[in-house]
């Protein structure tokens, strides 16, 4: 067990410097993005006056390493800062410190949990669909079952994202109006609207991971099915399905879970697509919207969000990956 | 007998259909009150507040003066000024001493009566200093304010202006109430029909009706108003086609075919001032020989941008950004075609040889833009001019390229007012006269316009004004851009939809009901 919580010391070090390395990466970047916040948000309509008037406001006009220090040594205190998007206009005259910015983290805490929430639906459907349709798979292997679900899963995977959304939207809610194909879920919503609103996203994300997780399962399964110790089950006479689920999946679980961890991470990062086409409140919108506007405090607190989720549900894969194999469990 | 329909047949036939129409209209129905409008409007973003200085797309503009806020006074669907939170307006005869008259027994959404001081400090607020106000120019022109009495306001201008009624009209002109101004900025509590009930900037904006407002039965029908942003085009229709929002904006102009073929779905295409233009910077040759840019007006096929770029869904311009639903719109003067021998007559006349010149685009400009400069090289070219389409990003483009390289794409929403639009960018000096271009004649006229009252003189002056800029002027405007929205039957109107912009001027929602 040892061995085990040094793994996990070892890779959150890793993670921590993971994420520094991905907030200096981010922070430069946007910088060197064409025009700035000031810019950005005036338009057309900015003037040298109005524009040089945001920039003091903002400190936008010091160098970009002074900025980037102050950043990180509030974020390392947990400030994340406030958002640029509301700061110039919550003030009024002289009146400005009566006015509550909005922080960086109240602006992303509700859409993060919508992010959350539409994973969540996604995941519930698709993890254990694609299991049972792996395990299937590998239990009639090479049968036309077998041929169906993986073209069908490869098509839909092979597809982009907006087309199996709109697919989905002319069968499901124009031609045969079951769903709704805006989901703009909102506080005060029942969690019963908020489920069917979000339906329509989660299908087409299920649709969108299935494949992988079920070729994985599929190729898993099949890997063990040649050795010996399911040849010897064969021979005692057990059942096919108590074969696979019993004696093959537990040793093939390793790989499946960190392909499911790997998914899990794009159901919360790279939605942003199915949350336009759906007008999902979630982070990928408030994300592309922040970069367009070049708000930088939001966008690192979203990349950092991003990375953590990545990096937290590798390690999470890791550990149960060594925890599912007694091998790697009790090291000789 | 006989398959000819006579003339008399014809017309019974056409007056039966003219009566059954009109007693099917629903919009000769009264206006009913409550319900819910729900709206899918693109224009939304996270930095959205109930700041009107700072409203720019149609999404906070239809909320704000559109729904929370009022102005003094507003543009009615037919095109006429009108009072909104003034009752009334005189002018003295050099159009510098403006009188108001101010509605009486009105409140603000927390209870605070309206009057004189709610004017002037909101008028305030666009001059103050650091305020980022598109409207700062309008107000700078006003020298001192005065309360006459509780309901009355007197303006002094510095300069003269006979628009000066329609300039209040602007949606960034909302009134405030005064020593409030902060929070009714945070809370959105203003004078309209509607209420703040929920605001989550770029997602939704939710409104009630405000019960105590002063003219609650003739304005703002609606129980609630529902706001919701879709920036995605295709999701505006679908969201509409599948009757989850009663009206959208901003109709992707290949869909708009498709759109029609819904009953349940009226498509609402208006021409007004908005326009498209290639602005060039006169400072930089070969922009400075007036022969250039006539050889370059007529070597622009109009018709075909239209065509193509608008699918039909516009109309052409003549080098001038008066439009439509402007007062003053010459449109006798004679168009300017595509003709490549006219344009090579005057290339010829400018002494400059075969030239190239760089034309920057980006998409940021104006939808199509890319297309539009394709179309252009394509139709200079027989008339010896060589354009080079530069593929700008449309990152930073206002501040990049706009007003920077010699020659590029841009867009105007158009202005209320003839005197307003030339005085934002085509009077000599002003920082988005986008040109540079300078005209002695026509700044004299502007001047003079400025305090005419009279109406028929009004009509010359910008008359000639558009000509000079037709002929002399250093932009091109190819064509007015249609505003196409969608509403659903389930809201109905008078028939009458403003084209000042989009969605009947983004006032639907204080004119339209619940059919």
């Amino acid at each position: 067990m040892n061995n085990l919580a040094m793994i996990i010391a070892k890779r959150l070090a890793l993670g921590v410097l993971t994420l520094f390395m991905v907030s200096v990466i981010i922070f430069y970047a946007v910088n060197m993005l064409p025009g700035d916040f000031a810019q950005a948000i005036l338009g057309q309509t900015a003037t040298p006056e109005t524009v040089q008037a945001i920039r003091d406001s903002l400190g936008l006009d010091r160098p970009v390493y002074l900025r980037y220090f102050d950043w990180l040594f509030a974020a390392m205190q947990g400030d994340f800062g406030i958002s640029f998007s509301q700061v110039l206009f919550a003030t009024y005259g002289g009146s400005a410190a009566t006015v509550n910015y909005e922080t960086v983290i109240e602006q992303l805490a509700p859409r993060f949990g919508n992010t959350l929430f539409l994973a969540g639906v996604s995941a519930a459907i698709a993890i254990p669909l694609s299991l049972m349709i792996g395990v299937l798979a590998a239990l009639y292997r090479e049968s036309i079952f077998d041929r169906v679900a993986n073209v069908s899963t490869l098509v839909s995977i092979s597809s982009p994202e907006f087309f199996v959304a709109y697919i989905l939207i002319l069968l499901l809610a124009v031609l045969n109006p079951v769903f709704t194909s805006l989901s703009n879920i909102h506080e005060g919503m029942s969690f019963a609207d908020k489920l069917g609103k979000t339906m329509l996203p989660a299908l087409t994300l299920t649709l969108v991971v299935t494949a992988h997780m079920m070729r994985m399962t599929r190729a898993a399964i099949i890997n063990l099915l040649a050795s010996p110790y399911i040849e010897m089950a064969r021979l005692k006479g057990l059942s096919p399905f108590r074969i696979i689920v019993v004696h093959a999946l537990p040793n093939a679980l390793a790989p499946i879970i960190n392909v499911i961890a790997l998914n899990l991470a794009y159901l919360i990062t790279g939605v942003v697509v199915v949350e336009v086409v759906f007008v999902y409140p979630g982070v990928g919108q408030l994300f592309v919207d922040s970069v367009k506007m070049r708000n930088i405090p939001v966008v690192q607190a979203c990349c950092l969000v991003f990375a953590f989720a990545y990096i937290f549900l590798n390690l999470v894969a890791d550990v149960t990956s060594i925890l599912s194999n007694p091998r790697l469990r009790h090291p000789k | 007998m006989t398959l000819n329909i006579s003339r008399r047949t014809a017309l019974k036939t056409a007056a039966a259909a003219g009566a059954l129409s009109v007693a099917g209209m629903p919009a000769l129905a009264a206006p009913k009150h409550g319900g819910t409008y729900r709206l899918g409007l693109t224009g939304g973003n996270t930095s959205d507040t109930w700041d009107s200085r700072t409203h720019s797309d149609a999404y906070m503009i239809n909320m704000g003066h559109g729904c929370v806020f009022e102005c003094l006074t507003e543009v009615s669907a037919e095109g006429e000024l009108i009072g909104e939170l003034a009752t009334g307006w005189e002018a003295s005869a050099d159009a510098k001493v403006w009188t108001f008259d101010l509605r009486k027994g009105v409140k603000f959404h927390n209870g605070k009566a309206f009057g004189a001081d709610d004017v002037i400090a909101s008028m305030n607020m666009h001059v103050e200093e650091d305020a980022s106000s598109a409207a700062k120019p309008i107000v700078a022109n006003v020298a001192e304010m005065k309360k006459l009495s509780d309901h009355q306001v007197q303006f002094v201008l510095k300069n003269g202006s006979a628009d000066f009624p329609y300039l209040v009209s602007d949606y960034h002109i909302c009134i405030f109430p005064a020593g409030q101004i902060a929070e009714a900025i945070a809370n959105g509590i203003g004078t309209g029909p509607y209420k703040v009930v929920a605001f989550d900037p770029g997602v939704r904006a939710m409104v009630s009706k405000f019960e105590d407002h002063w003219d609650a039965d003739n304005r703002g029908y609606f129980a609630e108003v529902e706001q919701i942003y879709i920036g995605d085009a295709s999701a505006r229709v679908n969201a509409i086609m599948t009757s989850q929002v009663d009206a959208i904006n901003r109709v992707e102009l290949k869909s708009v075919k498709l759109l029609r073929n819904f009953v349940n779905i009226d498509v609402i295409d208006v021409t007004g001032n908005q326009h498209y233009t290639f602005p060039m910077l006169v400072g930089n040759a070969p922009f400075d020989n007036p022969d250039f840019r006539r050889a370059l007006k007529w070597a622009c096929n109009r018709q075909e941008m239209v065509d193509k770029i608008l699918q039909g869904y516009g109309a052409v311009a003549n080098d001038h950004p008066i439009g439509p639903a402007n007062q003053y719109q010459a449109s006798d003067l004679p168009q300017t075609e595509y003709d490549p021998d006219k344009a090579a007559f005057y290339m010829k006349k400018s002494g400059l040889g075969n030239v190239t010149i760089d034309l920057s685009v980006a998409e940021a400009a104006f939808t199509g833009a890319g297309d539009a400069g394709a179309l252009y090289q394509n139709t200079a070219g027989p008339a010896g001019i060589n354009i080079n389409i530069v593929q700008e990003p449309n990152d930073g483009y206002w501040s990049n390229v706009w007003l920077r390289k010699p020659w590029c794409a841009c867009y105007w929403s158009g202005r209320a007012t003839e005197d307003w639009m030339f005085a934002t960018a085509y009077e000599s000096g002003v920082p988005w006269n986008d040109t540079g271009w300078e005209n002695e004649r026509f700044q004299s006229l502007l001047i003079e316009g400025r305090t005419e009252l009279k109406t028929d003189r009004r009509r010359e002056i910008y008359h000639d004004m558009q000509e000079i800029c037709s002929d002399d002027g250093a932009t091109i405007v190819p064509m007015y851009a249609n505003f196409v929205d969608a509403k659903s039957n389930r809201v109905a109107n008078n028939g009458q939809t403003g084209n000042l912009w989009q969605l009947d001027n983004l006032r639907s929602c204080k004119r339209w009901w619940t059919a």
